[in-house]
C-alpha cells in the first residue's frame, strides 16, 4: 500500500511534466492539424536554458531558492519561447496549405536539427546540477517503507495547477483565447472575419513552448541531470499523452500526461524498468486503435 | 545613380535584416553565447559572446542579401508537383538510368577504385535499395512509416540468429528474412493501417522504438546492447572468400586461380546488394503497371474515391507495407552479412529518419532521385568528415530547406503507368 | 414499368441529436433515373452517404435487387457495396485521382476485375497472358467512357489539370467503368456552364437508354432534373414530402413551399 501510494505521487509528477508538454502538442495540433514533431527539442531547450541559469546563478553565488527558481523559470521561458516562434516562422509557416507530409517532414528535420544544434553547441555528455531543492515531507511511514513527499514533487505539481487554471482561463476568457478558438475552427473563416491568423498561430507556439520550457525546468530540479536527447523521448511520451487524451483537447492532454506518468511510474516498479517504455507505446497503440479520439476528444465525421 | 530613379528597397530591407538579427541575438544568447563544462565534478558556464556576435552578424548579411537579391535570380520554390510526362518518353531519364547502372556494373573494375571507394558505394547502394522499399511504402501508397528502420532490423537479426543458431548460410536466410520482416509489417500494419496518415506515422514511429528496446533488452536471444557477432560471411555459390579455406572446402581465389585479395569478398559483397538493389526497382516499376500499384496510387492521391471505387483500402495498404517490410528484410539481412556484427545501434529513429529523407528528398515516388539523393547523403559526409559532428545539423536543415523550397522533392515527375494510344492531334484539318 | 432495383425503407440516419434523415421511404427502378431534390441541407447527400457505405444508417432497410440476388446495403462494409453489389457513386465535391492520368483513373475503377485477372498479382508479376487480355479489356472500356464523355483526346493528361466540367463527366465515366447496376450521382451538374448542363442531359439519357441501369440523381439545377428524371423524390428537413413524376412533382404545393417558403394561407390548394 505505501509502496503503491509513493508510486502515485512519483508517477504524478513525472504525468505533470508530461502534460506541460503535452499542451503544445495538442494546441499545435488543434489549431493547424499538424504534429509539431520538434516539439520535445523546445523542451530540452528549456531544460539547458535552466542548466546553464543554475549554473551561472550559483556561479555569481546567489542562494535564495526560490528567487533562482523564478529567475530561471522567466528566463527559460523567455528565450525558449523565441525558439517556439522561430520554428514555426521557419520551417512551418512557409508550408501551410501544403501537402499533408510535408510540413512533418519539415518538422522531423527541425527536430533532428535542434537535437544536434544543442550537442554541438553544449556538449553531447551529460550535464549534472547540484540539487537545487531538498528535502520533503514524510507522509507515512511503518516499518519497513516510508511514503515521502519531497519538495520538488511539490513544486512541480503546484506549478502545474496554477499554469494550467492559468492557461484555461486564457484559452476560455481572453481576446486571444477566442481567436485561437476561431482558428482551430476554421482558419479560411477566421481570417475573413479580421483574426490575424498568422498572429495567433504564433503565439500558439509561443505559449506551447513557454509550458514546454517550464516542464524543462521543472525535470532539470527533479532530475538534477539532462542530454540533448531527451527531447526525443520525452516528446513522443507527451505527444502520446496528447492523444491519449483526445488531441486538441487541452484538459486532455493534462489527463493523459498524468495516466502516461502513472502508468510509467507502475510499470517500473512492478515490472521491469527496461520496458516501461514498451508500455508507453502499447497504450498509444492501442488507443489509436480503439478510441482514436482519445479519452476527451470530440468524436469526428468523416466528411465525404 | 541608378537607385534614385527607382525607390530603393533598401531601407525595407534593412529592417527585415534587423528584425531577423534580433530574432537571432535571442536565440543565440543562451544556447550560443554561454554553454556548461564540467570541472572537477561541478558545471562550469563559460561564454563565448564572439560566436554570437558572429551568428547575429551573418544572419543580419544573410537577411539582407536575400532581400536585396534580385527576384530575376531567385530560385523559384516549387510548391505543386511537376506534371506526368504525357508523351511517357522519358528518353532523358531513360538514359540516366542506363548510364547510372552501366557505371554501377564497371565501378568495382575500374583502375582507381579501392577498397575505400567500394565500401562506400556499398553503403549508397543499402541505402538506394531501403530507399526503394520504403519509396513503396511512402511515395507509392502515401503512407507515412517513420518506423521503417524496424524491418531494416528484422531483417538482419532474422539473418544473424537463424546463422548462428541453426548454421543456415546466407542465401538461405535471405528469402526468409524478407519473409519475417513481411510478416512484422502485416502484424503491425493490420491494426494501425486505418490511422489517418500523421497518427500512422507516430505509431510506425513508436513501433520502430519498441522493436529497439525489445532488442536492447532481450539479452538473452539478441545480444543487448552488445548485439551479435560472428555473423557468418556470405559465400561465392559455395566459395568461401577466406585466404586459407577449412579442410575439404575450396575458396573463391584458389577456384579461379587468382591471388587472394580481400577486395574479392569487397566487390563480391557490391555486387550482392546491387543486383538485390536492381531486383527491387525492377519490381517496383512492374508494380507500378499492375492492379496493386495503381490501387496504391489511388490511395495515395484519394482514399474516399476508392473505397466507392470498390478497392480495399486496408488490405491494399496492407500489401504495401507487407512488400515495403519485405525490401527493408532483405536490406537488413544485407547489412548483417557485410559487418558480420550488428547492435541495436544501428536501428535508430534517426536512421529511419535518413532512409525518409532519402525518399523525400529524392521526390516521392521517383526511383532515380532516390538514387541522387541516396549518393547525396552518404557520400557528402564522407566528403566532409571535417565536418562530421555538424553532419547532423545540415542534415536537418537540409531536411527543413528542402521541403520548404520543393515539398515534392528533387525529382517529382511522375511517370504514367499506361498510354492510351491516340492518333496525332490533328491541328491542321 | 422498370423491376424495383433498390429500396429503401424507413432509413434513418441521426448524428447525435441532429435528425438528417427521417423515415424515408422510396424506391428506384432499373432503367429509370431517379432524381433526389430538395433544398440544401435536406439530407440528399446522407441517403447516398448511407447507400454507399459511408455512414451506418441508424434504422432502415436498403435493399438492393442485385441480378444475383437480393442484397442488404446497411449490412455491408463500404468498399464491398461497390466491388460486390454493383453501386458506383460520384462525389459533390469531385473525387479524381489528381496526379493520376484519365485513362489511369478508369483502370483504377476496374480494380476487382484486374486483380482477379492478374492471379492477384501474382499472375501477372509472370507476365501471364490472361492478364494481358483483361487489361486490354479494360482499356477498351476506358476508351469506350472516354469516347462518350467525349475526353478521349486528354487520355493521357493527368486528371487534375481538366478544367472543371470535364473532371465531372471523368468522375462519371470512372463510376461507369467499375460496370454498376446503380449510379448515384451527387449533384452531376454543380458548377457547369448552361452549355455543359445540356451534355450532361445527353451523357445520362445516353447511359440509361444503353446500359439499363438505375440511376439515382441529387441535382439542384432544374433544368437537368425536369428534363431527364423519370421519377423524384422530394426531401425536406430529412423527410419525404412529396415524389412522383417531374409534372406532378412540379405542381405539389408541398414542393412550393418547401422551396418558396410559406405562403399566404388561402393560397394552399
Amino acid at each position: 500500500m505505501e509502496y503503491f501510494l509513493q508510486q502515485a505521487i512519483n508517477g504524478l509528477t513525472l504525468g505533470a511534466i508530461y502534460g506541460l508538454v503535452a499542451i503544445g502538442y495538442t494546441m499545435v495540433y488543434g489549431i493547424i492539424g499538424m504534429i509539431n514533431f520538434a516539439h520535445g527539442e523546445i523542451y530540452m531547450i528549456g531544460a539547458f536554458i535552466a542548466v546553464i541559469g543554475f549554473t551561472i546563478l550559483s556561479m555569481l553565488g546567489i542562494s535564495s531558492v526560490p528567487f533562482a527558481i523564478l529567475i530561471v523559470l522567466i528566463v527559460a521561458i523567455l528565450f525558449t519561447s523565441v525558439y517556439g516562434w522561430a520554428v514555426e516562422r521557419i520551417a512551418y509557416r512557409p508550408l501551410r496549405g501544403s501537402f499533408r507530409l510535408a510540413p512533418l517532414i519539415s518538422a522531423i528535420g527541425m527536430s533532428i536539427f535542434l537535437q544536434n544544434y544543442v550537442q554541438v553547441l553544449q556538449g553531447a555528455r551529460v550535464k549534472p546540477i547540484q540539487p537545487i531543492v531538498t528535502g520533503g515531507l514524510t507522509l507515512m511511514s511503518s516499518s519497513h517503507f516510508t511514503v515521502s513527499l519531497s519538495y520538488i514533487q511539490i513544486l512541480i505539481i503546484l506549478t502545474t495547477v496554477v499554469l494550467m487554471v492559468g492557461f484555461s482561463l486564457l484559452i476560455t476568457r481572453t481576446a486571444l483565447g477566442r481567436a485561437q478558438r476561431a482558428c482551430e475552427q476554421d482558419l479560411t473563416m477566421a481570417s475573413l472575419v479580421g483574426i490575424n491568423v498568422d498572429r495567433t498561430i504564433s503565439l500558439t507556439f509561443v505559449i506551447g513552448a513557454g509550458l514546454a520550457a517550464v516542464a524543462g525546468v521543472m525535470v532539470t530540479l527533479y532530475y538534477g541531470v539532462i542530454d540533448f536527447y531527451i527531447g526525443f523521448q520525452a516528446g513522443i511520451k507527451a505527444f502520446a499523452a496528447a492523444v491519449l487524451g483526445g488531441i486538441g483537447s487541452l484538459p486532455g492532454a493534462m489527463l493523459g500526461g498524468l495516466l502516461i506518468g502513472l502508468v510509467e511510474a507502475f510499470w517500473s516498479a512492478y515490472f521491469t524498468i527496461e520496458y516501461k517504455d514498451l508500455a508507453t507505446f502499447s497504450i498509444l497503440i492501442l488507443v489509436l486503435i480503439f478510441r482514436p479520439t482519445g479519452l476527451l476528444g470530440r468524436p469526428e465525421v468523416e466528411k465525404v | 545613380m541608378i537607385a534614385a530613379a527607382a525607390p530603393s528597397p533598401l531601407p525595407a530591407a534593412l529592417k527585415e535584416a534587423a528584425v531577423a538579427a534580433v530574432v537571432a541575438l535571442a536565440l543565440a544568447i543562451p544556447m550560443v553565447g554561454f554553454y556548461t563544462v564540467d570541472e572537477g565534478g561541478s558545471l562550469v558556464a563559460k561564454t563565448r559572446f564572439d560566436w554570437v556576435a558572429i551568428a547575429v552578424a551573418a544572419v543580419f548579411a544573410g537577411r539582407l542579401a536575400l532581400a536585396l537579391w534580385p527576384p530575376a535570380w531567385r530560385l523559384k520554390p516549387r510548391r505543386e508537383p511537376a506534371h506526368v510526362a504525357v508523351d511517357g518518353r522519358f528518353t532523358l531519364m531513360k538514359f540516366f538510368g542506363a548510364a547510372a547502372v552501366t557505371v554501377a556494373v564497371v565501378l568495382p573494375f575500374l583502375p582507381f577504385t579501392d577498397r575505400y571507394i567500394i565500401d562506400v558505394a556499398t553503403t549508397v547502394l543499402i541505402y538506394v535499395m531501403l530507399g526503394w522499399g520504403l519509396n513503396i511504402v511512402v511515395g507509392l501508397a502515401g503512407l507515412l512509416d517513420l518506423g521503417y528502420v524496424a524491418f531494416y532490423a528484422v531483417g538482419a537479426y532474422s539473418f544473424a540468429l537463424l546463422a548462428r543458431n541453426f548454421g543456415l548460410n546466407f542465401w538461405e536466410c535471405l528469402p526468409l528474412a524478407g519473409i519475417f520482416a513481411a510478416l512484422f509489417g502485416v502484424l503491425l500494419g493490420f491494426p494501425v493501417l486505418r490511422l489517418r496518415g500523421d497518427y500512422l506515422a507516430i505509431v510506425t514511429l513508436g513501433f520502430g522504438e519498441m522493436i529497439r528496446i525489445v532488442l536492447v533488452n532481450w539479452q538473452s536471444f539478441t545480444g543487448g546492447p552488445n548485439g551479435l557477432t560472428s555473423i557468418p560471411r556470405p559465400s561465392f555459390f559455395g566459395l568461401p572468400f577466406t585466404r586459407t579455406p577449412e579442410a575439404g572446402e575450396t575458396a573463391f581465389h584458389e577456384f579461379f586461380g587468382l591471388e587472394f585479395s580481400s577486395y574479392h569478398r569487397l566487390a563480391f559483397l557490391y555486387f550482392v546488394i546491387l543486383v538485390l538493389a536492381l531486383i527491387t526497382n525492377a519490381f517496383t516499376l512492374r508494380i507500378r503497371r499492375l492492379p496493386v500499384g495503381r490501387a496504391w496510387e489511388a490511395l495515395r492521391e484519394d482514399e474516399i474515391a476508392c473505397r466507392a471505387l470498390g478497392i480495399n483500402p486496408t488490405n491494399t495498404k496492407l500489401t504495401a507495407f507487407a512488400i515495403g517490410a519485405m525490401f527493408g528484410g532483405f536490406a537488413g539481412s544485407f547489412f548483417a552479412a557485410r559487418q558480420g556484427f550488428i547492435s541495436p545501434e544501428s536501428f535508430t529513429f534517426i536512421e529511419s529518419a535518413l532512409i525518409l529523407a532519402v525518399v523525400v528528398l529524392g521526390g516521392m515516388g521517383s526511383q532515380i532521385g532516390i538514387v541522387f539523393a541516396a549518393i547525396l547523403l552518404v557520400v557528402l559526409p564522407e566528403i566532409a568528415r571535417e565536418f562530421a559532428e555538424l553532419r547532423m545539423v545540415l542534415f536537418g536543415a537540409a531536411m527543413i530547406g528542402i521541403m520548404v523550397w520543393r515539398p515534392h522533392g528533387l525529382l517529382s515527375r511522375r511517370d504514367p503507368s499506361i498510354l492510351l494510344p491516340l492518333p496525332k492531334a490533328t491541328g491542321a484539318s | 414499368m422498370n423491376p424495383v432495383l433498390l429500396e429503401i425503407e424507413h432509413l434513418t440516419m441521426r448524428f447525435g441529436g441532429l435528425v438528417a434523415v427521417d423515415d424515408l421511404s422510396f424506391e428506384a427502378r432499373e432503367g429509370e433515373i431517379t432524381a433526389i431534390i430538395g433544398p440544401n441541407g435536406a439530407g440528399k447527400t446522407t441517403v447516398f452517404n448511407c447507400l454507399t457505405g459511408f455512414y451506418k444508417p441508424t434504422v432502415g432497410r436498403l435493399t438492393l435487387h442485385h441480378p444475383s440476388g437480393p442484397l442488404l446495403l446497411e449490412q455491408m462494409e463500404g468498399f464491398r457495396i461497390a466491388a460486390r453489389a454493383g453501386v458506383a457513386r460520384t462525389f459533390q465535391n469531385i473525387r479524381l485521382f489528381p496526379r493520376m492520368t484519365l485513362l489511369e483513373n478508369l483502370i483504377v475503377a476496374q480494380h476487382n476485375f484486374l486483380m482477379k485477372a492478374s492471379g492477384f498479382t501474382v499472375g501477372a508479376l509472370f507476365g501471364l497472358p490472361r492478364y494481358r487480355h483483361a487489361e486490354q479489356e479494360a482499356v477498351d472500356r476506358a476508351r469506350h467512357w472516354l469516347e462518350r464523355t467525349g475526353l478521349v483526346m486528354r487520355a493521357n493528361a493527368e486528371a487534375g489539370s481538366l478544367p472543371y466540367g470535364d473532371q465531372r463527366r471523368l468522375e462519371i465515366a470512372r463510376a461507369m467503368c467499375t460496370q454498376p447496376v446503380l449510379l448515384c450521382l451527387d449533384e452531376p451538374a454543380a458548377g457547369l456552364n448552361p452549355r455543359e448542363s445540356a451534355e450532361l442531359n445527353r451523357l445520362l439519357a445516353g447511359i440509361r437508354e444503353t446500359e439499363k441501369i438505375g440511376v439515382l440523381l441529387i441535382e439542384h439545377d432544374m433544368s437537368v432534373v425536369m428534363g431527364i428524371s423519370d421519377h423524384i423524390v422530394v426531401l425536406d428537413y430529412g423527410k419525404r414530402i412529396s415524389a412522383g413524376t417531374p409534372d406532378s412533382v412540379r405542381k405539389d404545393p408541398a414542393v412550393i413551399r418547401a422551396y418558396l417558403g410559406e405562403p399566404e394561407s388561402d393560397a394552399v390548394a
